[in-house]
């Protein structure tokens, strides 16, 4: 009840929140590599059906940023996140919190293609699995919803039990983004989706995101700023731990507040 | 001045040439003895053990010198005490391998085992024939299959958890990261994800690990000790093609020794073959 209350007060204090509903509120958030501060005192909504950009210079944490969102700094002893990361009221940094659940609403996809060494169609079922029980049926028309909304059905439809890496690098991230929807989270976190791909395979999955926006809330760490123009409807500038500014995409590149957003953006530096 | 210059490149030059090239013929020879080697060892075990193969080495059990034994129950005893000697070093080599790519890290334990691991791999073999010999034959009053099993089990576990933790360990952090992403917990990553990816590496350490056994002798020794008989039981002393070559080839017999030859030729095709297998395995699918 204490951490509504808190979300509540400090959702109204602070200027970042617009109109829109954020789906996940970061309040004074701090990230440690040890004792390294990785993340200074970052305030951030991400808006619920909206695309949010990151950019920023190498080692600016915006990557940090999205591995918080999930968790997964958990994996690393050494690493830790103070502040909090507030999700439908509740600070999912808490000690208490169920990973596993955590993981199955807040999805990620990496910079390289991860298909796992199985079949396609097992590459699916198998985050699917982890979370439900479904019969043969049920997981078949899944399975054709997911690789449907990746834009993947019809390359691979006649071959599902075919070796995930037999594919290309791009059908290879789609069906990276297939398995994450398919598991159906709110939340998807996208960490430099396309730049282990080639032009036409990130123009199809920029097309992809923008059709996967409004169902889910996207997260995407770019380092791309035309990418980030192209398909974020915010965009937030990350220098040296610290979130500098975040406002509409269209905004940013052509009327940023602050000097050093200009800077960047321009390439003066990064 | 720039004549002088390139005049000592060109002798810099040339004596690098010649160096390089007394190197590489250095390297040939070196090869070639090394496959000379190798090439005599399979001729004269062709030359010596090929005369003596026929079907009673396959249909007859040892016999006295002279009334025209075979190899059946060294063959059958080598099979069994193998088979029976990886399932059991198997899954004990490949849990430890998990325990030290997933769980032990840098963490002083984890340094104990592998440290531990690594010494028992190069163990010489006599000596995991005397340790078996103290704490399954003397204390129970019999040399039996099973004790030489187990000898054989304590050989193939190190080589089992050496490469099941290098071959995880080759596995990208972003795999792992991938199927914790979507809220496996870790156990399943590993057997769902880890393993099929390493699936090759650890079958091939299997394998090899198979093939070192096969050959072996020493362990054997005061273990399953050998068996005149056909025998497939595991509490009875046990016949095996290495303990044969081991009784026969120094024997006055020529048709022992003739046999000790044959016994040689089969486990040297046998390894063979394991290891044919183990190259295809690690070849496919790549």
């Amino acid at each position: 009840m204490a951490t509504l209350m808190n979300a509540a007060e400090l959702t109204l204090a602070t200027p970042a929140a617009e109109a829109t509903t954020a789906r996940i509120s970061i309040r004074n958030l701090d990230f440690f590599y040890g004792a390294n501060r990785a993340l200074k005192a970052i305030d951030l909504d991400f808006a619920a059906g909206e695309v949010t950009g990151m950019i920023g210079p190498s080692g600016c944490g915006k990557s940090t940023l999205l591995r918080v969102l999930n968790r997964m700094y958990d994996l690393y002893p050494g690493q830790r996140a103070t502040g909090q990361v507030l999700m439908d009221g509740q600070n999912i940094l808490a000690p208490n919190i169920d990973l596993i659940q955590l993981r199955s609403r807040i999805g990620m996809v990496f910079q390289k293609p991860t298909p796992f060494p199985m079949s396609i169609e097992d590459n699916i079922s198998f985050g699917v699995k982890l979370h439900e029980r479904l019969s043969r049926a049920e997981m078949a028309e899944r399975v054709e919803w997911s690789l449907t909304r990746a834009a993947l059905w019809d390359e691979v439809k006649d071959r599902l039990g075919a070796q995930a890496g037999a594919l290309s690098g791009g059908q290879q991230q789609r069906l990276c983004i297939a398995r994450t929807i398919a598991v159906r989270p709110e939340v998807i976190l996208l960490d430099e989706p396309t730049s282990a791909l080639d032009p036409i395979s990130t123009l199809k999955i920029e097309e992809l995101i923008d059709e996967l926006k409004g169902d889910f809330t996207i997260v995407m760490v770019t380092h791309n700023m035309q990418q980030a123009a192209r398909i974020a409807d915010r965009v937030a500038f990350f220098y040296l731990g610290e979130m500098v500014e975040i406002g509409p995409a269209a905004e940013m590149f052509t009327a940023p507040r602050q000097r050093r957003t200009q800077e960047y953006i321009t390439g003066r530096f990064g | 001045m720039n004549m002088a210059r390139s005049e000592m490149r060109g002798t810099l030059s040339r004596r690098r040439q010649r160096r390089s090239r007394m190197v590489k013929a250095l390297c040939w020879l070196a090869t070639g003895i090394a496959l000379a080697f190798l090439a005599l060892i399979l001729f004269t075990l062709l030359w010596l053990g090929a005369a003596g193969l026929g079907a009673t080495v396959f249909t007859t059990s040892t016999r006295p010198p002279g009334s025209g034994g075979g190899l059946a129950n060294a063959i059958v005893g080598s099979l069994i005490q193998t088979a029976v000697g990886t399932a059991i070093g198997t899954p004990i080599g490949l849990l430890v391998g998990t325990f030290l790519a997933e769980y032990a890290g840098r963490s002083a334990l984890g340094s104990a085992v592998r440290f531990v691991s690594d010494v028992l791999l190069s163990a010489p073999s006599i000596l995991i024939g005397l340790f078996v010999y103290a704490i399954l034959v003397a204390p129970f009053g019999g040399f039996s299959g099973i004790a030489g099993a187990v000898a054989l089990a304590v050989i193939v576990i190190p080589i089992v958890v050496r490469t099941t933790e290098d071959m995880l360990r080759l596995i990208p952090v972003a795999l792992r990261e991938a199927a914790v992403a979507l809220g496996a917990p870790k156990w399943k990553s590993i057997v769902f994800v880890c393993y099929p990816a390493a699936r090759q590496g650890i079958a091939t350490g299997i394998l090899l690990a198979v093939a070192r056994v096969a050959g072996e002798t020493a362990p054997l020794l005061f273990t399953s000790l050998g068996n005149l008989n056909w025998s497939t039981s595991l509490t009875k002393p046990m016949a095996s093609l290495p303990l044969v070559i081991y009784q026969y080839a120094g024997s006055a017999f020529d048709d022992w020794v003739q046999l000790a030859w044959v016994a040689a030729l089969l486990i040297t095709l046998g390894v063979l073959a394991i290891n044919l297998l183990a190259r295809a395995a690690l070849s496919s699918g790549q």
